[in-house]
């Protein structure tokens, strides 16, 4: 391994200690999850024996595949609106300069800075004020709104790295405005848009607090459904569930950060 | 000359409004003719790029009109002109091969593929890359990208080709080469180029005419020799080669004609037909290599004094600084030859002989 003799921290002895006590800090906990989901013993914190049985229970309970279901409803849903209408943002903030551009720049990210609460409270007051019934459906429209963010940003970084003269020479070769974005534009955008779309999805997967409050009775996440499970108490089959989720967000983040890096 | 194939009339374009407002061309007109290299010169901002977007179509022009063959271009969008356009940073496609990219624009004019890509092939013998067909752009030196650049625009065979400083990416020794290849494209294919540079050097190496610009409007077009030698405005003198400036007052010479008079007595012969209002202190230039130097003593007409000040020896040349007696120092360039020269040094006074028919009398 080659390192930095001019970084002051590598002439820090205790650098390899401490860097593992860094990881062991935000990784140990997961290892730990994963470990216990393949404990025999019913109580999760108590190793008796290695089994898979507990994924065989999380994948036969019907109102865990439920959850999950609508987990992926709702992820699925977001994801697409969100990131169609990423897209068009970020294809229309591209497009020149305008008056109050840093401001709607701001404002399209603003979401992620919002506290969840404030914004899963607010969502709630805001469907009860126009009286539209909490279910699936709120979740999603409130899905969508957070999404959009996640989505914008690696599709804008695409398009501000995309050489304008790109879609010029398109138009300067017969190509008209739609022609020129299908053929030019959106073929080099994909690998944004898709990055876009994953990240989203995770983000939707995952999300507790917005889908608590706007969800409604019938409506249940998985997480939510997680959520209820653990108050009764923390069992392997918990575990279980938790470590096939981080497999899918895994899974999801690694091919996103594949695609973002996709170079011509 | 031959059919006018593009026509600028009498086109302005401003950008922004107020006090942000910026005149890029003002009230610009200019005739292109049918196969013929054309090349718009000038610094950074004079509006040279401008003029070519406009006939591009990537701008519209604030007033007057475009005309390709008679026809106004108006607010035709690019894709509906037959002109084609080798972008400064190429812009080639980077998911497309090679191929691909010199087949979009015949696909889009809905040209069959075996047709496109049979044209491709022929294209990609034109620029002499005929392997490399299947080639992602990328995996392309700056000069092929150059030559890819410029298939992908004659490709769908178009009646103007748009080159906007294409040569600016590449190095001295490469851009030599493509000088003469874009000269020799340009004899092939018989299209007309319009030529985008600040390069003065590119500009007379290529061109059958050029067109100086400045500050927004076109100062003087004509064959590069014209513009060298007859230069009509101080900008185009100073911007093309090197000159010599001196001022002097416009008076009647021999025969009919004019001449310049630099006070005490020193006057010299204009060949020039000067049509000129001011008559006091006119500018005049004169290029180095057209002024030799003599002995003081020496009168045989169409000659100042001077004192010389400095000597550099070149090997085919020698550059003489003259310090001109109440007009200040010029230069002076001169074959080294026979070494008839050899003999003036520092400190002699001479006298520095100036033909009249090298003598430009300019607008400020």
């Amino acid at each position: 391994m080659k390192v930095d003799a001019s970084n002051p921290l590598w002439r820090f002895r205790g650098i390899t200690s401490t860097a593992m006590l860094f990881f062991a800090y935000l990784y140990l906990p997961i290892v730990i999850l994963i470990a216990l989901s393949f404990n025999e013993n019913r109580l999760a914190t108590i190793w008796t024996g290695f089994t898979t049985d507990w994924y065989v229970v999380a994948l036969s309970n019907d109102d865990m595949l439920r959850a999950a279901q609508n987990s992926l409803v709702v992820a699925v849903s977001a994801t697409v609106i969100a990131t169609i209408a990423a897209t068009l943002a970020a294809m229309g903030m591209s497009r020149g300069r305008f008056r109050g551009e840093t401001g709607v720049s701001a404002m399209l990210a603003l979401p992620l800075l919002v506290p969840e609460v404030v914004t899963a409270i607010a969502t709630l007051l805001f469907f009860v004020a126009i009286g539209i019934k909490l279910g699936l459906l709120t979740i999603i429209i409130a899905h969508t709104v957070f999404c959009i963010p996640f989505a914008y940003l690696p599709i804008r970084a695409r398009l501000e790295g995309m050489d304008p003269s790109l879609t010029e020479a398109a138009n300067d070769l017969y190509a008209n405005e739609w022609k020129a974005f299908r053929r030019v534009t959106l073929p080099l955008l994909w690998p944004g848009i898709l990055s876009g779309a994953m990240l989203s999805f995770i983000i939707s997967l995952d999300d507790f607090v917005i889908s608590y409050f706007v969800g409604g009775a019938g409506a249940t996440t998985l997480p939510i459904y997680i959520f209820g499970m653990i108050r009764i108490g923390i069992t392997p089959e918990v575990n279980a569930i938790s470590a096939m989720m981080l497999l899918v967000s895994i899974i999801f983040v690694s091919v996103s950060f594949l695609i973002d890096r996709i170079r011509y | 000359m031959s059919e006018v194939v593009i026509s600028a009339q009498s086109v302005s374009k401003t950008f922004g409004a107020g006090a942000d407002k910026v005149t890029a061309l003002d009230d610009v007109s200019v005739d292109i003719f049918q196969n013929e290299f054309f090349t718009m010169l000038g610094p950074s901002g004079c509006g040279k790029t401008t003029l070519l977007r406009l006939i591009g179509g990537f701008e519209q022009a604030s007033a007057g009109q475009i005309l390709l063959e008679g026809q106004a271009l108006n607010d035709l969008p690019p894709f509906k002109r037959p002109i084609n356009t080798v972008f400064q940073s190429y812009a080639l496609f980077p998911h497309l091969t090679v191929r691909q990219n010199i087949t979009f624009g015949l696909e889009m004019k809905s040209i069959s593929r075996a047709d496109a890509n049979a044209r491709a092939d022929e294209m990609l013998e034109l620029v002499q890359l005929a392997q490399y067909g299947d080639r992602s752009p990328s995996q392309l030196s700056g000069g092929q990208q150059q030559r890819i650049a410029l298939a992908r625009a004659l490709a769908p065979a178009p009646k103007v080709l748009l080159l906007d400083e294409p040569l600016s990416a590449l190095d001295l020794k490469l851009r030599k080469e493509m000088q003469i290849e874009l000269k020799r494209l340009q004899t092939e294919t018989g299209i007309t180029f319009v030529f985008v540079t600040h390069d003065q050097e590119e500009a007379l190496a290529m061109s059958d005419r050029i067109a100086v610009m400045q500050s927004g409007k076109i100062l003087q077009v004509g064959a590069p020799r014209e513009i060298y030698e007859q230069p009509t405005h101080r900008f185009v003198a100073d911007f093309i080669g090197d000159s010599n400036f001196l001022r002097g007052d416009l008076v009647d010479g021999p025969n009919g004609g004019h001449a310049i008079s630099f006070g005490e007595g020193q006057v010299i012969n204009l060949a020039q037909d000067v049509k000129s209002d001011k008559l006091k202190d006119v500018n005049v230039s004169i290029r180095p290599e057209r002024l030799s130097i003599t002995d003081a003593k020496a009168t045989n007409g169409n000659q100042l004094t001077g004192t010389v000040t400095f000597v550099t020896y070149f090997g085919t040349d020698t550059t003489y600084r003259v310090d001109l007696d109440g007009q200040g120092p010029v230069t002076v360039r001169m074959q080294n030859g026979d070494g008839a020269n050899a003999q003036f040094g520092k400190g002699d006074r001479v006298g520095v002989v100036m033909p009249a028919e090298a003598i430009r009398v300019l607008v400020d």
